[in-house]
């Protein structure tokens, strides 16, 4: 099995041979019986409904949870490859916090004419009440997820950045306990990066934020908006791994100026909120006052220095695709230094030359929303059909500001199991980095999502969109 | 630990109770169908469903009661918020919410007794398959409670489990006795009548205490006797006396773990003096109805008190 030459194909090389990150696995995978992972194969879908690792579908009842598609090969990665992407991710982050606390302070990179104002005025997370605020830490993005594409051996690209609520670590987690509970020997014989210690190292990188007022071990809490959700599972997943409590707005309240919890013995303080729980919904006194999700005043105590709130509010002005256009000049502007990881080229309809650019090829571009997120609100010009693309066009038209437009990338393939054998299929990329006040902190692997069906390049879970193991060999 | 935690974890085990106890009547509902008449068989649905709180629900359902249609609505009725299944959908609905609050093993035994109780009631059920389900409801419950007492810390959490727990059962085996007692017998000239005698050993299996009940009288059924057993015996784990001895171990450790006491406490130590102060001609002079009915309202505000002790609600 090869690629057919069109894509970077991740376990192959142009000839047919096996990339060398590949080439232990692919030696012991020819000694397999196809019967035997056959058998796997089904074993860990009946895992993972068995341990009940499912998804919420929105507006459906519980009945429809499901089960993200899971594929037992894994994306391999050298430990030369993960270093370079380890140093262009860190340089990224760093930039991404000095924006954030530029943003909302001096602004020196709109004085120095490196970014338009607009951007920030037109953004629908920009928070007014941030400004002039320094965070507990001086820490604005907690917690992010950097999405990578691959289109050759060389050739990684940043297609978006999640600084607000990433999520997915919760399969990175499982998908490696179901990998290692399958084919220990695989383990054994090759020296794999662990994970498994993400939410220790998130519990200390959340810990390490804490409030001045904090004393002793800080509390920590995850505020997830229920049961509902469609994270809810990586939210209690996430507080159990933590030994943290995993709190609902019901149950939390402003109680002498702190933010308390109610437990079997009454209303003690909590220092740490790591919440799941967008910004609008986060304190009805302040934003959306018919939320019941959030908490009451919690933007008062928050102002008032006596409780961090991970990630910051605010925070997703970064996640912005107008921003994200923006992110080399950015990373220049607080770094002194050219980005190591390059961003996917990208057209922004506002600015009138680009705008022109992409309606004449609109059938060859991917077009986005530019606060859209999960795969919708897109346009993948050449796999839509006329009638799409025409109807884009006069959306681009009447609100070109609203718009941007990446070439479509040639993704690199990741072969998945199928019932005919190994089949390539595009994958991206979702490494996970925990920011405290002294240190970065990425967790040597990822989440790689797999489109399922043959050609497409869609990898969202709310797409069909499955997922894999993710492996940093070591030197 | 949070106060709507706590409020999971006891309504969790509270559900898995009483969808036990529900499919344990079910169990000695259809023992008795099948050694009996269909007109008799029809008494033995009623009962049943009765006991379980069905019988409005299913009567506004159906004309008639037969065992096909009667277990069904029992077991997955969607009409009947009651069936076994929706009692089960709200064992795994709380095991959800608590889900960082309870072990691995605990949830997967839920986890996994619910995916194939689902799978068993997807369709009806038929008679080659009704006594099938019913193991399977009553192996969930043993399933859960193993698993919660080889692997759950003995924290606060495991006390609101198993505060859940004993109140329900004390609630349903009072149910069922007073359900017997009071609504089934058509007149006193039956008392001690083979339609009687049927009815009591149905009783006892439905807790499961025909055999240990046997074992103790030497094969002698009389309803004085099983009253007895059932109310007052320490040693079986279905008896009010049992079930009220392991509430207030549970409620004591509660207490030291917190450091103080609070009304469940006050209301426990009134319940067991009560209780202990009765021997069986006492609460048969009493009236046994008259009885039952004060027990299942102080079982009733004890759960109030515990609730509102331990902030359950905002």
């Amino acid at each position: 099995m090869t690629g057919n030459g069109r894509y970077f194909d991740e376990m192959h090389n142009a000839d047919g041979s096996v990339r060398e990150a590949y080439s232990d696995y692919c030696r012991w995978f020819h000694e397999q019986k196809t019967s035997l992972l056959k058998r796997k194969h089904a074993e860990a879908e009946t895992n993972f409904r068995k341990t009940g690792i499912t998804f919420n579908v929105y507006g459906q009842d519980e009945a429809e949870e499901r089960l993200i598609p899971f594929d037992m090969v894994p994306r391999v990665i050298t430990a030369n490859e993960w270093r370079r992407l380890t140093r262009g991710i860190e340089q990224r982050v760093r930039a991404l916090n000095a924006f954030m606390h530029d943003l909302y302070h001096r602004q020196e990179i709109i004085r120095a004419g490196r970014i338009p104002e607009r951007l920030f005025r037109d953004n629908a997370a920009w928070l007014p009440n941030m400004v002039g605020f320094r965070p507990p830490g001086g820490v604005y993005t907690h917690i992010v997820g950097i999405d990578l594409v691959r289109t050759g051996p060389d050739e990684f690209f940043v297609l978006e950045d999640n600084a607000r609520t990433p999520s997915g670590v919760s399969y990175m987690l499982e998908n490696r306990e179901t990998m290692m509970a399958m084919f220990p020997e695989l383990f054994m014989r090759m020296g794999i990066e662990s994970v498994s210690d993400y939410p220790r190292r998130l519990a200390k990188s959340l810990a390490a934020c804490a409030p001045s007022c904090s004393d002793g071990k800080p509390v920590v809490a995850v505020l997830t908006p229920g049961i509902y959700n469609s994270a809810y599972f990586e939210h209690a997943f996430l507080a159990d791994q933590m030994g943290a409590e995993l709190v609902e707005g019901t149950d939390l309240r402003v109680v002498d100026g702190r933010v308390a919890m109610r437990t079997t013995s009454g209303y003690q303080p909590v220092d740490v909120i790591y919440r799941r729980v967008d910004d609008d919904y986060l304190d009805p006194m302040t934003f959306n006052e018919d939320s019941v999700l959030g908490v009451p005043g919690i933007m008062d105590v928050y102002r008032a220095g006596k409780i961090t709130i991970a990630n910051a509010p605010g925070t997703g002005v970064a996640d912005d695709k107008a921003i994200y256009s923006f992110m080399p000049e950015i990373v220049e502007f607080y770094t002194g230094e050219k980005p190591l990881l390059p961003n996917v080229e990208t057209h922004r309809c506002a600015e009138e030359e680009s705008c022109k650019y992409v309606l004449d090829n609109l059938a060859e571009l991917v077009v986005k929303e530019v606060h859209g997120s999960g795969g919708y609100g897109m346009l993948i010009g050449p796999t839509s059909s006329k009638k799409t693309i025409e109807e884009f066009r006069k959306k681009i038209i009447a609100r070109p500001e609203n718009y941007i437009a990446q070439p479509t990338l040639a993704l690199s393939t990741c072969p998945i199991f199928t019932r005919q054998g190994l089949a390539p299929r595009h994958v991206d990329l979702r490494p996970f980095v925990l920011v405290s006040p002294d240190r970065i902190d990425i967790t040597p692997g990822g989440l790689t999502r797999v489109a399922l069906k043959p050609g497409s390049l869609v990898v969202n879970s709310s797409q069909g969109g499955g997922t894999k193991d993710t492996w940093v060999l070591k030197d | 630990m949070l106060g709507r935690t706590a409020n999971g974890l006891f309504w969790m085990f509270r559900y898995l109770e009483r969808a036990e106890n529900t499919a344990r009547l079910l169990d000695a509902g259809l023992r008795m169908a099948l050694t009996r008449d269909i007109a008799t068989a029809e008494e033995e649905w009623r009962s049943v469903l009765a006991t379980t709180g069905q019988r409005a629900g299913y009567e506004a359902k159906n004309g008639t009661y037969t065992g096909m249609q009667a277990w069904n609505y029992i077991l997955r009725d969607r009409d009947n918020p009651k069936s076994v299944l929706a009692m089960f959908g709200q064992v795994r609905h709380n095991a959800r919410l608590v889900r960082n609050a309870i072990t691995t093993e605990l949830w997967e035994a839920i986890n996994e007794s619910w995916l194939l109780m689902k799978d068993q009631l997807a369709r009806p059920v038929g008679e080659n398959r009704v006594l099938e389900t019913v193991a399977t409801v009553r192996r969930a419950g043993t399933l859960a409670h193993g698993a919660m007492a080889g692997s759950m810390l003995r924290e606060e959490g495991y006390h609101f489990a198993r505060a859940g727990t004993f109140i329900e059962r004390a609630d349903s085996v009072a149910r069922i006795l007073d359900v017997k007692y009071y609504l089934l017998l058509p007149s006193l000239s039956y008392v001690g009548s083979s339609l009687d005698t049927g009815q009591w050993d149905q009783v006892l299996r439905s807790v499961s205490g025909d055999r240990a009940f046997r074992w103790l009288n030497a094969g002698q059924i009389d309803a004085r006797g099983i009253c007895e057993f059932l109310i007052l015996d320490d040693r079986f784990p279905r008896s009010l006396a049992f079930c009220h001895a392991a509430l207030r171990e549970n409620l004591a450790a509660l207490a030291r773990l917190h450091g103080q006491e609070g009304d469940c406490h006050a209301l426990m130590r009134d319940a067991d003096t009560r209780l202990s102060s009765l021997g069986i001609d006492e609460i048969f002079d009493q009236g046994l109805h008259e009885f039952l009915i004060e027990f299942m309202s102080c079982n009733a505000a004890i759960a109030d008190a515990i609730a509102r002790d331990f902030r359950f609600l905002a």
